[in-house]
């Protein structure tokens, strides 16, 4: 009775054998490398590039112990940090602008293992060091900012129409059309309707005027909050690449909020700098007629800023373009006469403004202003020499190309939708970092021993057994982690300690079950038949209860809690195959055999 | 090697006013710290910025305090962890004007004198505090349920309650010490309270389980005798596996370092009152709900009804 059929025997071992090599690049340990990405997205990261990675490094007498290509990147690893190091200065000055070198860590596990895609943990920040950003998207802010350009939208569509009205204003969340007669406001509201489906028109009469009010529909707002911190993620992205990291984790979390992890990011003053930039940008036309009064105060409809050599500029008040309507700026040359200049891609409906703008307002000057913590500057201001349509447009004159570049960068990063706050930060140093896998590794270690050895004195044959079987179910836990590529943090490890004291007790439960039956005076072949038996039910109960807690935490917790979630629920799992299918049949292949079985070691 | 060769049953329902009595002592006494105390809670949840440094020579507080005092931070809380030359430095939320700046100012102020390494950060914003609060709360709530639920599906309400209601004692008492000792409450403290609700659980389903067998094994016998029988002969199981599993979180105690510190702290009390609880609070509770045989045979009677021709 105690023999299990060979498919379960073999079932058992696939999976063991399974779980072995997949825990494997565990062990290897990491080595320095450098990754190379490429930054547009016109460009791949394909044979070509590895090639010409390659080439630069052999010309540098590099030479990596492994180089590979994968979905995004070109990785290279290398025995030491020095020619680490080495390999990513030339490979910078080589590839230029175009690509993001980064350093980065890569397992020294070997490629038969890494083509099985066995890859070892993915390391948490609290293990590996790195920083921890959760960023708030300042919602009302994207929203005043939409209200402000459909009013003026409001103001040219009315003119266009040729329909009188006396003030278009924003108050609140509401823009307020005043007309002077009724007839006007119905012609003023059909005109506007069409144009603007995404607001909410209702009529009101105050005094002697007759107003329109109109308010974002809720529709509308929960669109223009998505897009927003759908165009954030976007340039977050982009910044990140500006810092050339390795492994970058950008996500949306909830409604209004992003995470952003920085792996092994040590200069944490700049990536808070670069993300930290609340800039936005926006392009208004320039008054160059009129003067800054005597008093230094703008005149009236304008605002003075300065450009960024100091000099200052007196700017219109109403906005042209925002930054969210730049799909793209790239550096290069004019195509007539060769200056550097800046290409600038607009989106359609910032083509269709830019269009009518540049057509009314040809000869005058236009100012890209970034904002940048409420305070905004000039960066370029340009002078509108034709009427531009299709959305494609050139800056050029009076600059270098390392003043392109500068400008380029500066109106690509500066797309962010609406403001973002850091509201919460995590910095782990490398040396904590190290220290706390040593910290958790140690006490699994000696956890386990502790266990093993209570365990057969205590059990005997049956504790060495149980304590194989305890031994499968962290090789099988580990397996698991590797595979599915959870991130594990250091309550995460906390999580394999407590899911190991954990598994023993199925064994507790079978063993003791066996004891009692043999006091009871039954055979062993079925006294170890009726333990497993009797016990199943219970451990099926007793880990449930546990896997609701664990549910919980990982549908309700954030960060760490995740990672210890995560570990309980897969340890809840392996514990039931090792504690049960393992180590039964550990004990069949001992015991099962023997027709004649007297006694058996159960302490 | 047996513990527990134990012969007769133990009378644990005859000492159910006693039991019941230290419970409820007990947990009056946490609660009364809850309320007088209060929770220290953690950063995770006031929001604020903890800042960890390491010196490369032994530092001096007193130092370390004046230094902050010349960046506009007389309130930051200074103090040595583990070494001299490890330094924790807590401000806030409402003493930091800086917002997340704050740890690139103070870093710069200390490394004007001193060598220093930093360890860690921490800075959480009021936001982020809020919502922490209420997800705990809700996850806390959700295991409760799920647990009854399912104890209901498989045993019936009554076991399902008595096992709640135990286990909630028992986080209550990890919270009660929480707050009697003022030892921080953070987020991963938190994870160990609801693991800790999970895995107790485990205990009164063991016996459970036994009570059950043993109302269709022992037709002729009393329930508080059944219920002594289900716990003696569960309590060497109950004692071994808590000893392998405390075994495991002693490691963390002593080699987890800081951050797990209180994490294993909270199992730690979760395990020893577990023992006490799913024994000697479930069962009397049990008992009072009135658990009787009809609560299992009732299938039997259909099958013998099924048999008459």
């Amino acid at each position: 009775m105690n023999r299990y059929p060979l498919w379960k025997n073999l079932l058992i071992l696939v999976v063991l054998v399974t779980g072995f090599i997949y825990t494997l690049p565990n062990f290897y340990g990491e080595s320095p490398a450098v990754q190379v990405m490429p930054l547009r997205s016109h460009l791949k990261a394909d044979t070509q590039l590895l090639a010409s990675v390659e080439q630069v490094l052999r010309d540098a007498q590099l030479s990596p112990e492994v180089i590979s290509l994968d979905a995004n990147s070109v990785k290279a690893r290398f025995a030491d940090t020095d020619s680490q190091l080495k390999a990513k200065d030339v490979l910078h000055a080589q590839l230029g602008e175009d690509y993001v070198v980064a350093l980065n860590l890569l397992s020294r596990s070997p490629t038969w293992l890494t083509e099985l895609n066995a890859l070892p943990m993915y390391l948490g920040l609290d293990l590996r060091g790195g920083v921890h950003f959760l960023m708030q998207v300042d919602m009302k802010a994207a929203l005043d900012k939409a209200l402000e350009s459909s009013s003026g939208d409001m103001r040219s569509t009315l003119r266009e129409a040729r329909i009188p009205y006396s003030g278009v204003s924003v108050e609140g969340d509401v823009i307020i059309v005043k007309f002077r007669d009724a007839d006007a406001r119905s012609k003023g509201e059909a005109e506007l309707k069409q144009r603007f489906v995404g607001l909410q028109l209702d009529n009101k009469d105050a005094g002697r005027d007759f107003l329109l009010q109109a308010t974002l529909k809720q529709q509308e707002k929960l669109r223009l909050q998505d897009s927003a911190l759908q165009q954030n993620l976007v340039t977050l992205r982009n910044r990140v690449n500006e810092l050339g990291v390795a492994e970058p984790v950008i996500q949306q979390q909830g409604a209004d909020r992003v995470v952003v992890q920085l792996p092994g990011v040590q200069d944490t003053a700049r990536a808070k700098d670069i993300l930290g930039r609340t800039a936005t940008l926006e392009v208004r036309l320039v008054d160059d007629d009129r003067q800054i009064g005597a008093s230094g105060a703008a005149p009236f409809g304008t605002e003075i800023f300065k450009e960024r050599d100091g000099t200052t500029l007196v700017v219109k008040k109403s906005v042209i373009l925002t930054g969210e309507r730049i799909s793209d700026a790239q550096p290069g040359f004019d195509s007539r006469n060769n200056e550097p200049a800046v290409h600038i891609n607009l989106d359609a409906v910032g083509a269709r403004k830019f269009k009518e703008a540049t057509r009314e307002n040809v000869g005058k000057r236009m100012a890209i202003i970034l904002f940048e913590k409420g305070r905004g500057e000039v960066v370029t201001a340009p002078v509108i020499r034709e009427e531009i349509g299709g959305g494609r447009v050139q800056i050029s004159g009076q600059m270098d190309t390392t003043e392109a570049q500068n400008i380029a960068l500066l109106l690509r990063a500066g797309a962010l939708a609406a403001p973002m706050e850091i509201i919460e930060e995590r910095t782990v140093g490398p040396s904590l970092g190290a220290d706390n896998i040593e910290r958790g590794f140690d006490s699994t270690k000696i956890g386990f021993l502790m266990v093993a050895v209570f365990m057969i004195a205590y059990y005997l044959m049956f504790g060495t057994i149980s304590v194989l079987a305890l031994g499968a179910n962290l090789l099988l836990l580990i397996a698991l982690l590797s595979m599915l590529q959870a991130t594990l943090t250091l309550p995460g490890m906390a999580g394999i300690a407590l899911t190991l004291g954990m598994a023993i007790d199925a064994n507790v439960l079978i063993n003791e079950r066996i004891r009692e039956e043999l006091r009871n005076g039954v055979p062993p072949q079925m006294a170890i038949s009726a333990g497993y038996e009797n016990a199943f039910a219970t451990i099926i109960d007793s880990n449930i209860t546990t896997l609701i807690a664990g549910v919980a935490l990982f549908m309700f917790g954030s960060g760490p809690i995740k990672g210890f979630a995560v570990v309980l629920c897969l340890g809840i799992l392996t514990s039931m195959f090792s504690g049960v299918m393992v180590s039964r049949a550990i004990v069949n292949l001992i015991y099962g055999r023997k027709a004649r079985l007297n006694k058996v070691a159960i302490g | 090697m047996e513990f527990f060769r134990i012969k007769k049953d133990i009378p644990f329902m005859s000492y159910g006013k006693l039991t019941t009595t230290i419970s409820l002592v007990t947990f009056l006494l946490a609660v009364f710290f809850l309320a007088a105390k209060g929770l220290n809670f953690g950063v995770d949840f006031t929001g604020g910025t903890v800042i960890e440094v390491h010196y490369a020579q032994p530092s001096d507080t007193n130092k370390v305090r004046e230094e902050l005092a010349g960046i506009g931070l007389q309130d930051a809380l200074v103090q040595h962890f583990g070494t001299t030359h490890d330094v924790l430095i807590q401000v806030p939320l409402k003493h930091n004007k800086m917002g997340a700046n704050l740890s690139e100012q103070v870093l710069a102020a200390l490394r004007a004198n001193a060598e220093v390494e930093l360890r860690r950060v921490e800075f959480v914003g009021p936001q982020v505090g809020k919502d922490l609060v209420e997800n705990g709360a809700m996850a806390l709530l959700l295991v409760s349920l799920g647990i009854v639920g399912y104890l209901w599906m498989r045993f019936e309400w009554k076991f399902g309650l008595a096992a709640i209601i135990a286990n909630l004692h028992d986080v209550v008492i990890i919270l009660g010490c929480f707050a009697f000792f003022q030892w921080e409450f953070s987020l991963s403290v938190l994870a160990a309270v609801l693991a800790v609700l999970g895995y107790s659980v485990n205990e009164s389903v063991v016996v459970f389980d036994r009570i059950r067998e043993n109302f269709r094994k022992m037709r002729k016998t009393e329930v508080a005798e059944i219920i002594d029988n289900a716990i003696t002969r569960t309590m060497s199981r109950t004692i071994i596996t808590h000893g392998s599993t405390q075994l495991m979180v002693l490691a963390m105690l002593l080699l987890g370092g800081e951050t797990l510190h209180y994490f294993a702290l909270a199992l730690t009390i979760g395990i020893m009152f577990s023992i006490y609880s799913s024994v000697l609070v479930a069962s009397p509770l049990l008992m009072m709900f009135g658990v009787c045989r009809e609560d299992f045979i009732k299938p039997e009677k259909t099958e013998a009804e099924e048999v008459l021709p």
